[in-house]
């Protein structure tokens, strides 16, 4: 094996690999029950889970039709449509954050419409981490089940309409049935970066705990003030990464 | 029921223009090379590529402008495209279930269909463990099943290896006589489409070059592509009485006629001699072997000299002859076994 290609192929493993076993290194392992089982972890935690579950299924519900649009039609813009789709993925979060207050912030082009004529306000509130969560993690899902779309075999969905299925029945009885591995892979996707949302969530829902405090949002805050707390809140993210990762382990790191 | 078709469809560099009828119970086979137009033919029938003009009528009635989930036309595709997440038996019962059963109702319409090509035992299996003969019943119960008004079949046995081809297409062609509606199926088997098909449409660069029964095709071929499926050597000239002249060679035939005709006789009505044979046989040339091969129990030997001409011998008659390619021989064709035929 060539040394110029060896050398900085293992600083970059160690790179990648040094941090987490840092983590693991110093983690309080003696007071890591009692301090998993505070309520202010527990809170965090129940709140991440729920709120990136929402958001995923939000980004399912809107996600998949707006795959289906971007790899089955032959809309015009289509190329431009699919760059403003994946516009979140490289936008920095925090920028997605400012760009959802001004748009549904109180005093916003939509917020306002909606605080006058319903009395609601999405800002600040545990919505407001789920839209924030799903804004950013959408990009993951659509491109991922475009993708199988792509791949997908379309004979079939021309079978399916010569036995009499209108295109809604082509879609949900052979189309999605068949893209449903890669539905799955994105939907985990869309969920672990939910799950990490930091920048769009502190910046449109804030950092109160109980109502918008996630896990990211409490690591933060704990380095400040006691950082084996925040060791062992990020000791609880990486285990959830790894569990995920493993769950996709034959999709995404490959077999090969 | 019957259909009446004329089908146009135009692509950069390609046209097929071919008018297609099948009457009610008939079999019409589409046949003809790679690339001839055939798939496209059935697509444009089924409502899968559109049309750039052209008509498909199906008893009279216009179905060319509805779009395929409203044409109720049943295809068995060449891979069988069976849906690889359900059961044979809610395959077969997908059409029934679009056409508005409950699903109870169109399981049983499938359970039925299934039994009937034999495979009720199959009913639970996933596509990925049927064997290719098993999905290709499916895939024709699957197309039966919403009781189509015409039945097309894209290759039916192209996918299946020559043991259970050979079992399949005697089953199909059980299958296909018990069909009330018309059917076209496509192939480039020549075996498939006379075994099958009561009739013939023989289309080469999106046209249709011959059509007729397969006994009329097999004896009367009209182009090389048919000549060869058939396994003639087929020829072009001039009739005057019982002489045809093809280019530089003469042939005496059985037929008398007169004006352009072709010539058609079988590579075994073909004797090669090293010398000039004794007496004075009609229809003998020399030429030059050109290559040599198997085929079947005998050698065919391909040849020019006046006429490009395949002839087949024994492999003993062979070793005698001691034939080597770039060898020049005497062929001499008996003129009983010479058939012209008005071009």
């Amino acid at each position: 094996m060539p040394w110029p290609l060896l050398v900085p192929a293992l600083a970059g493993l160690a790179f990648l690999v040094l941090p987490l076993a840092g983590l693991l290194a110093r983690a309080p392992w003696q007071s890591l029950p009692q301090r998993l089982a505070e309520p202010r972890v527990l809170e965090a935690l129940r709140l991440s889970l729920v709120t990136a579950t929402i958001a995923t299924a939000v980004c399912l519900l809107l996600g998949v039709p707006l795959a289906w649009l971007l790899a089955r039609t032959t809309l015009p813009g289509r190329r431009v449509l699919r760059a403003l789709v994946t516009v979140p993925l490289v936008l920095p979060p925090v920028v997605g954050g400012v760009a959802l207050l001004l748009v549904l912030g109180r005093r916003g082009l939509a917020g306002q419409w909606l605080y006058d004529a319903f009395g609601v306000s999405l800002p600040f509130t545990t919505a407001g981490v789920v839209l924030a969560e799903a804004f950013v993690a959408m990009p993951f899902l659509v491109i991922a089940v475009e993708g199988a779309l792509r791949a997908a075999d379309q004979r079939y969905e021309e079978a399916a309409a010569t036995l009499g299925a209108s295109r809604w029945t082509v879609f949900h009885r052979v189309t999605l049935p068949m893209v449903a591995p890669g539905v799955l892979a994105g939907a985990v996707l869309c969920w672990a970066r939910a799950l990490g949302e930091f920048g769009a969530t502190i910046t449109f829902a804030g950092n109160f705990p109980g109502r918008t405090q996630t896990m990211p949002l409490a690591v933060y805050l704990a380095l400040e003030t006691d950082p084996d707390a925040a060791i062992v809140l990020s000791l609880v993210l990486l285990a959830v990464s790894v569990i995920v990762l493993a769950g996709l382990r034959d999709r995404w790191t490959g077999t090969a | 029921m019957s259909l009446d078709s004329h089908l146009v469809v135009e692509r950069p560099g390609f046209r097929l223009d071919v008018e297609l009828r099948a009457a009610a119970g008939e079999v019409v086979a589409l046949l003809g090379p790679n690339g001839a137009g055939k798939t496209t033919a059935l697509r444009g029938l089924a409502g899968l590529t559109p049309l750039s003009g052209g008509r498909v009528e199906l008893d009279g009635a216009e179905v060319h402008r509805l779009p395929a989930e409203r044409r109720r036309i049943g295809v068995v595709f060449q891979d069988y495209l069976l849906f690889p997440h359900l059961s044979a038996l809610d395959n077969v019962a997908f059409g029934p279930r679009c056409q508005g059963l409950r699903r109870a109702a169109a399981r049983r319409v499938a359970a039925e269909l299934l039994d009937r090509v034999g495979l009720a035992d199959h009913a639970h299996a996933r596509p990925a463990h049927l064997s290719g003969g098993q999905a290709q019943r499916v895939a024709l119960a699957r197309a039966l099943a919403v009781r189509p008004r015409l039945l097309l079949l894209d290759e039916p046995l192209a996918a299946l290896d020559a043991h259970t081809r050979l079992e399949i297409r005697a089953e199909l062609r059980r299958h296909l006589a018990a069909f009330d509606g018309a059917t076209v199926l496509v192939t480039h088997d020549p075996l498939d489409a006379m075994v099958l098909a009561h009739r013939l449409v023989v289309i080469e660069n999106g046209a249709v070059v011959q059509t007729g029964t397969p006994s009329e095709i097999a004896r009367h071929p009209r182009t090389d592509y048919v000549a060869r499926l058939v396994g003639l050597n087929l020829y072009r000239g001039e009739a005057e009485g019982n002489h045809v002249t093809v280019g530089e060679a003469r042939f005496s035939s059985a037929e008398r006629l007169t004006g352009p005709v072709f010539v058609a006789f079988p590579p075994s009505a073909v004797a090669l001699y090293r010398t000039r044979p004794d007496g004075s046989p009609r229809n003998l040339w020399r030429a030059t072997i050109d290559g040599i091969e198997r085929h079947g129990d005998n050698v065919r030997v391909h040849l020019h000299g006046p006429i490009p001409l395949a002839a087949d011998v024994t492999p003993s008659a062979a070793a005698d002859l001691d034939l080597t390619p770039g060898q020049e021989i005497w062929a001499a064709v008996k003129a009983t076994e010479t058939h012209a035929y008005p071009a």
